[in-house]
């Protein structure tokens, strides 16, 4: 079957370090909800992000979003396209507010120019207080409205996380990648976040690439899992096909542990 | 309540005594304290406002038609307080640490010197030179237009450094400006070298005010407007770009903040004020050279920064004044004083100070004495006088 353009897709992506071989010949392909990629650390998952939002370039290989080829684009044209992302180590605006943080992530979308801004013409006046209130809801949405005007290092980890979450859809993303949005959460958040995203994909309509560790979590939340291994893709599919893989539970558990233990993966 | 009554009165007494005793430093200082005093206390902004207008645009003009060098201290406050807010915007906000930033103030300042002198005759030939005073107003929009590409251009191949090695580089740039405006006088005569421009045409004064009233008024306009601009740009997207760019540079540019563009605009913004002020400068001033645009300018500016309060507009206004007023004044007076005592032949500790060898000059602690002054704010106070204060947001009623 001959579709038009596939919603997001990355084919034959490949990265090196020096002599080190951080990822080859990965291929990844999403049209909607949410896949994850997991893998043993070191893997190249967040090196796979950093491809897809233009961090690093790919040696090679082709990055496509809605028939739009990424690879070469700059990261903030990537984000103003539509796909956004967190990250592994919270990168929050340390010394700005939760609420300047979220307008920050407005940035791509305001396309007031300078002359708007000295002379605080009609349209900047209803542009701001509109941006505020869209902040405001995004805010609620992750349950962080009561500290709006808290300056983000003071706030718990996982509000971080959260607030970065915020950020991120500031921007509008038609796609979000999620670089272990619940690391640091305790199980009972980890859940609530879940949730959450699940909330965003029925009623954003936007589709979520997750990296995570918490496999009770993956296994719960996605359409389809990728499991990368030292920077090769080595399965591939929903979460029950993956979880039987063979391959999947040498990578975890090594190579002999599956004859001891058939059903490790859970 | 009580503290609006005691705001005015401190004022008004403070004036007072200025207008009473003319020649003295510490009242004149006392006035300053009494418009800070108003700035700090917790009274109804209207009243703020209305004191400090009385002060700046009454007040200081009259204390001024007594000692007319206070009213040189306060345009000098001025037109540092403009240079302070715009390398504000590139150090504070954006967190580009610019070592070179008065090159910027030199440009402008040459741009009117060249222009409005004889000496553009040299360059083009012919007697048209200087333009009549009226084009001085143009200029200063000249002044900012040519330092804001300059920072363009300054900021295209440098952008790309980060930290220390951006500060560097600036610091060239700032040097090679200066070096420019010594050696250019050769093969053809642009800046008339080590020599300088003189004399600088004045601007006609607007209703017959004399001449450092005028200067003063209109450094005063212009402040006024830099602050508006500041908060302007503060407080829009342009400004939250900035200290993201400040706060990770990574990070906001992975959220849509064009780094290089957003850079340079932060860049461009600085330098622009510089511009309009060089502009200025040179025109009071009458006479410029290069060594009005040395390194320890550039110092002394981010010194006013750090010291009020990095990114804080309110900040960069108290460090310029500070800095400014210390330099003019307080160590001044203070050599002018020791001076006095040694030649009176005062005794202290059985040492008298006669003997006091003329290494150990009063005049010589200047600089000593500021900077350790500088290094106890850093001890006892780092973020500055003002520290920037985030500020706290409406939110909207929940529905």
């Amino acid at each position: 079957m001959t579709t038009a353009a596939v919603f997001f897709e990355a084919r034959n992506v490949t990265k090196r370090f020096g002599g080190l071989t951080a990822l080859s010949s990965v291929d990844f392909a999403l049209e909607s909800g949410i896949a994850s990629i997991i893998g043993p650390n070191g893997a190249g998952k967040t090196t796979l992000f950093n491809i897809f939002t233009g961090l690093y370039p790919c040696d090679e290989g082709a990055v496509t979003f809605k028939g739009r080829s990424l690879v070469g684009l700059r990261p903030d044209q990537i984000t103003a396209l539509g796909v956004c992302r967190t990250f592994q180590n919270i990168r929050l605006f340390a010394n700005m507010t939760a609420i300047e943080n979220v307008l920050v992530g407005m940035h791509a979308r305001v396309t007031l120019g300078l002359w708007n801004v000295l002379a605080h013409t009609s349209r900047f006046r209803h542009t701001e207080p509109r941006l505020q209130a869209r902040a405001e809801a995004l805010l609620e949405r992750v349950g962080l409205r009561a500290h709006a005007n808290d300056v983000a290092r003071n706030l718990a980890y996982g509000s971080q996380r959260r607030l970065e979450l915020a950020r991120a859809l500031a921007s509008e993303p038609s796609l979000l990648l999620l670089d272990e949005p619940t690391a640091g959460m305790t199980q009972g958040e980890a859940v609530a976040l879940m949730r959450l995203l699940r909330d965003l994909v029925t009623d954003l309509g936007i589709a979520i690439v997750l990296i995570e560790h918490n496999m009770r979590v993956v296994m719960e939340v996605s359409d389809r899992v990728t499991v990368l291994d030292h920077g090769e893709k080595i399965a591939e599919g929903t979460p029950r096909e993956v979880q039987t893989s063979t391959k999947v539970i040498e990578a975890y558990l090594g190579t002999r542990a599956r004859e001891r233990q058939p059903r490790a993966a859970r | 309540m009580i503290y609006s009554v005691l705001a005015a009165a401190v004022v008004a007494l403070s004036a007072w005594a200025v207008a009473t005793f003319p020649r003295s430093v510490l009242v004149f200082l006392l006035f300053q304290g009494s418009l800070l005093f108003t700035y700090v206390a917790p009274i109804p902004a209207w009243l703020r406002a209305v004191l400090f207008a009385v002060a700046l645009l009454v007040l200081m003009p009259v204390i001024g038609y007594y000692n007319g060098y206070y009213l040189e201290v306060a345009t000098q406050v001025g037109i540092f307080v403009a240079l302070a807010l715009g390398l504000n915007i590139v150090v504070g906000l954006a967190g580009l640490l610019d070592l070179g930033y008065v090159a910027f103030f030199a440009v402008g300042a040459y741009t009117w010197a060249i222009f409005g002198s004889p000496h553009a005759n040299q360059i083009f030939g012919g007697g048209a030179f200087p333009l009549a005073p009226g084009w001085f107003y143009l200029f200063l929009l000249v002044g900012l237009f040519v330092a804001a590409g300059t920072g363009l251009l300054l900021g295209l191949p440098v952008l790309r450094l980060h930290g220390d090695y951006l500060a560097i580089v600036t610091l060239g740039f700032g040097e090679v400006i200066r070096v420019l405006a010594n050696n250019l006088d050769k093969p053809i005569n642009i800046t008339n070298g080590p020599k300088g421009i003189t004399p600088i045409s004045r601007p006609p004064m607007p209703f017959g005010l004399p001449t450092s009233e005028a200067f003063y008024f209109l450094v005063l306009v212009i402040v006024a407007v830099v602050i508006v601009v500041n908060r302007r740009l503060e407080d829009s997207h342009i400004g939250r770009a900035w200290e993201a760019i400040r706060e990770d540079q990574l990070a906001a540019q992975a959220m849509g903040v064009p780094l290089v563009r957003t850079k340079l605009l932060a860049f461009a913004c600085g330098a622009s004020f510089a511009g309009v002020m060089g502009v200025v400068f040179s025109a009071k001033q009458v006479f410029i050279n290069p060594e009005s645009f040395t390194f320890l300018e550039s110092i002394g500016v981010l010194a006013m920064v750090i010291l009020g309060g990095m990114g804080s507009i309110p900040g960069a206004v108290i460090g310029a004044t500070v800095v400014t007023v210390l330099n003019l004044q307080v160590l001044k007076g203070l050599s002018l004083w020791l001076n006095e005592l040694k030649n009176a032949g005062v005794t202290v500790l059985g040492y008298s100070l006669t003997n006091l060898p003329t290494q150990l000059e009063p005049a010589k602690y200047e600089r000593m004495i500021f900077g350790v002054i500088l290094i106890l704010m850093m001890i006892f106070r780092p973020q500055g006088i003002f520290p920037v204060r985030r500020r706290a947001r409406e939110l909207g009623r929940q529905e």
